[in-house]
């Protein structure tokens, strides 16, 4: 049951990309191209998808997920060296490229050689964060 | 112009309802980069991630099977793929978090976490985008 609806997720989450454009580099290097040809498709993406989601936060209070366990408890808000520099990094190859992981992996059956090159890169950047993180979590 | 900005509400609509369904059903977060990072490093390795992988590649490649693929525009420069990949990849797993993660889970949930790290990722991808579009043409 749980692989059902995590498939289902999946393939809602890709079907969105989809319908949004977002797979196309082009549409989100626009949104990033603040001093050129500005695209704010975006902004309506993120929009369109926090809706629903802050629906169903407000939802979870008080209940458990249908099948069963608890629901992810808030992050501790304090902003750390590891988010800055992650984020950071991420958003320097998310300009370079026009892609993220979501978009990277619903693309990856028709973005040819180039899509998968990327997806081997990012995998390979996954691999090799958790001791670069570790570093960077204890204090300067 | 504005039929891309209706597409773009409607599809966003559909990953949010997405997230949701992972959210009220499964109890996760929908994190792209964390259930993908999960797999890779180990620290998350079940049938539950994998079957939404499946879900997310095999559903647009079933899509782009019908109605023909979309047009991704991706580069052919591979130092830029390769770069673009390995600083996506580390840059994710150290901020615990991507768009789908920290942007869409985290600022729907008003978590600081995910609305610093969206307004350091968004900030870096346009001073990126602008140093190298704008002031060395290379993409």
């Amino acid at each position: 049951m749980r692989g059902l609806f995590a498939a289902i997720a999946g393939g809602l989450f890709g079907t969105g990309l989809m319908v949004s454009g977002m797979v196309d580099t082009a549409k989100v290097r626009g949104w990033l191209d603040i001093f050129g040809a500005w695209d704010p498709t975006l902004a309506f993406v993120m929009g369109g998808a926090i809706l629903p989601m802050a629906l169903a936060w407000a939802y979870t209070r008080g209940r458990s997920p249908r099948l069963g366990g608890s629901f992810p408890v808030p992050s501790e808000p304090t902003a750390g060296r590891d988010l800055i520099v992650g984020s950071v990094m991420f958003g320097a190859g998310w300009g370079l490229s026009g892609l993220c992981p979501g978009p990277a992996l619903a693309s990856a059956t028709f973005n040819g050689l180039p899509g998968l090159v990327f997806l081997g890169a990012m995998t390979l950047g996954m691999w090799a964060a958790p001791p670069v993180k570790a570093r960077l979590a204890t204090p300067a | 112009m504005q039929q891309d900005w209706l597409l773009g509400l409607l599809g966003g609509g559909i990953i949010g309802v997405a997230g949701a369904v992972f959210l009220l059903v499964n109890g996760r977060i929908m994190g792209a980069s964390g259930i993908m990072g999960g797999l890779v490093d180990g620290s998350g390795r079940n049938g539950e991630p994998l079957a939404f992988l499946a879900g997310l590649v095999g559903v647009p490649a079933l899509l782009a099977l019908l109605f023909g693929a979309p047009d991704t525009n991706i580069t052919g420069n591979w130092a830029l793929l390769i770069a673009a990949g390995l600083l996506v990849g580390m840059g994710t797993r150290i901020a615990n978090g991507c768009t789908s993660g920290h942007g869409v889970c985290g600022i729907s949930r008003l978590s600081l976490r995910g609305i610093v790290a969206t307004c350091f990722y968004i900030g870096a991808g346009g001073l990126t985008v602008a140093l190298f579009r704008h002031a060395l043409g290379v993409i």
